[in-house]
């Protein structure tokens, strides 16, 4: 079956760099900005808002990584996931403005046990929430406040987003079910 | 994994890797304000302890506790089994409870494979120690230990050193460190080493000066009076000689060297209280990480289904 790419490099790079500024227009700078990733493609793209925030500000603002495996919702009903690191950085989530970045929006889920996770580490001033592509079919009520890409889909289909980091590419495709490729 | 954990023998080396890198990550825990997480809710983790038990017993207790299960502690000192029930009906009951898993602490070697394969229980079944035989989850918190402290333990050396006969550590560790590529020698006098050690996959010696210089990890094991029934050596003093790490031995190992026992330990015995409390001690942290490999193994066994069937249309993201 066919797989569209919906984002290109450039693409990817233009959607992160306008993430990047509304988050400092919203939050009028970078004071208290903490930006934290959802393992695994949410890490590189944290970490890339994050830089762009800093070259922009001249202010460094810091990037880590929350690990929501063990507040995950499905857990019975999955094999043992295995774990990713949780990195904060040293200046804490309590009172900052926490940045939640994950690369697709799809069920909510995933955001919803961010949430929970969020809260076993600190108590932030307030949480936002940054994804590169939002699919839609949500099963919770939960929104994101920065979209990269609205990407109307069918269930049926995937979508598959490849990091430079990870897949030596950057690019977000659609795949109809059961194609991997 | 199996949905037991019986003998470091059944763990592959991927699943061992599994079981420390998870502990790895559920380590940094313990540096958190919230030191909890909600993984097993509503599980029911049930400590079976026939055998006197301080820190393995805490130390199952506290890593459920922190996956958020219920607890149940029971020791044969205090129930029915004073009064003579069996295994198996004391089995039955737990089940009839709805125990998730059974950590279980035996005298008898094999208590915990007969009740996992005896179909009384559904529940996993975790080895915490059966006689002489094997104690998996002490075995993968030192091998947790040994690589926090020195990396991948491919082609590291290992000395396991003393009552190796009565140990279910030091076999346990043997068959476990060298799934992991590690290069393990167990150092006891003749009388203490097991008939059949030369099926393991080990080196043995008598001598534990010869073995020091090139070593790694010291492991000290505890000598266990209450298992000695026969004279396994002349005298306490004479032991304590030969295969006692003493601050002379200390002093000529290597500077990366670090020094482990699992406790409980006979200072001045096996140990000098030197050695224990110095800086290449690890064996207060081996009871700190104790706690993160028990939660790393209670997650894999009890989080999650048999089945990977419902995982494909389910959205995830």
């Amino acid at each position: 079956m066919s797989t569209r790419v919906v984002l290109d490099r450039s693409d990817i790079s233009r959607a992160l760099t306008r993430i990047a500024h509304e988050i400092l227009e919203r939050n009028k700078g970078p004071g208290d900005v903490l930006v934290l990733g959802i393992p695994t493609r949410g890490v590189p793209l944290a970490t890339r808002v994050a830089a762009t925030m800093t070259s922009v500000e001249g202010v460094e603002v810091p990037a880590g990584a929350l690990d929501i495996t063990m507040y995950r919702d499905d857990l019975r009903l999955q094999p043992a996931r295995a774990l990713a690191r949780t990195e904060i950085p040293p200046r804490g989530v309590d009172d900052a403005v926490v940045v939640l970045v994950d690369d697709v929006l799809f069920s909510g889920r995933t955001i919803r046990a961010a949430l929970d996770a969020l809260n076993d580490v600190g108590r932030p001033r307030a949480v936002q929430l940054a994804v590169l592509v939002d699919r839609g079919h949500r099963q919770l009520p939960i929104r994101a406040d920065f979209v990269g890409k609205n990407l109307p889909t069918a269930l049926t289909e995937t979508v598959q987003v490849r990091l430079q980091e990870y897949d030596g590419v950057d690019s977000v495709a659609i795949s109809a079910a059961g194609d991997e490729s | 994994m199996k949905s037991h954990l019986l003998s470091t023998a059944d763990l592959t080396k991927s699943d061992a890797l599994r079981v420390l890198d998870t502990a790895a990550e559920l380590r940094s825990l313990a540096d958190r304000p919230i030191k909890k997480l909600p993984t097993l809710r509503g599980r029911t983790v049930v400590n079976l302890f026939f055998e006197d038990s301080t820190r393995t017993r805490i130390s199952f207790e506290a890593a459920a506790k922190r996956l958020s299960a219920d607890v149940i502690n029971f020791s044969a000192k205090g129930s029915s089994v004073s009064k003579g029930e069996s295994l198996k009906d004391t089995a039955l009951t737990l089940e009839a409870m709805g125990a998730d898993a059974v950590v279980i602490r035996h005298g008898s070697s094999g208590a915990p494979h007969r009740l996992a394969s005896s179909g009384w229980v559904r529940s996993s079944v975790i080895n915490a120690g059966d006689g002489t035989h094997e104690h998996p989850t002490q075995a993968l918190l030192d091998a947790f230990t040994m690589r926090r402290h020195l990396g991948d333990l491919d082609g590291r050396r290992v000395a396991i050193v003393g009552d190796v006969l009565h140990s279910r550590v030091a076999r346990s560790n043997a068959l476990l460190l060298s799934t992991l590529g590690a290069e393990v020698t167990l150092v006891a006098p003749p009388t203490l080493l097991p008939v059949g050690v030369s099926s393991w996959p080990v080196a043995t010696s008598y001598d534990l000066d010869s073995a020091l210089e090139k070593t790694d990890v010291v492991m000290m094991l505890r000598v266990q009076r209450e298992r000695m029934n026969a004279a396994f050596f002349p005298s306490a003093r004479e032991y304590s000689r030969r295969y006692g790490l003493d601050d002379r031995r200390f002093a000529r190992l290597p500077d990366h060297a670090i020094v482990m026992h699992p406790g409980p330990m006979n200072r001045g015995m096996e140990i000098a209280a030197n050695v224990a409390d110095s800086h290449r001690s690890v064996i207060v942290e081996q009871v700190t990480n104790g706690v993160a490999v028990r939660m790393a193994v209670l997650y894999l066994l009890l989080s999650g289904a048999d089945t990977t069937e419902h995982a494909a249309g389910e959205p995830t993201a």
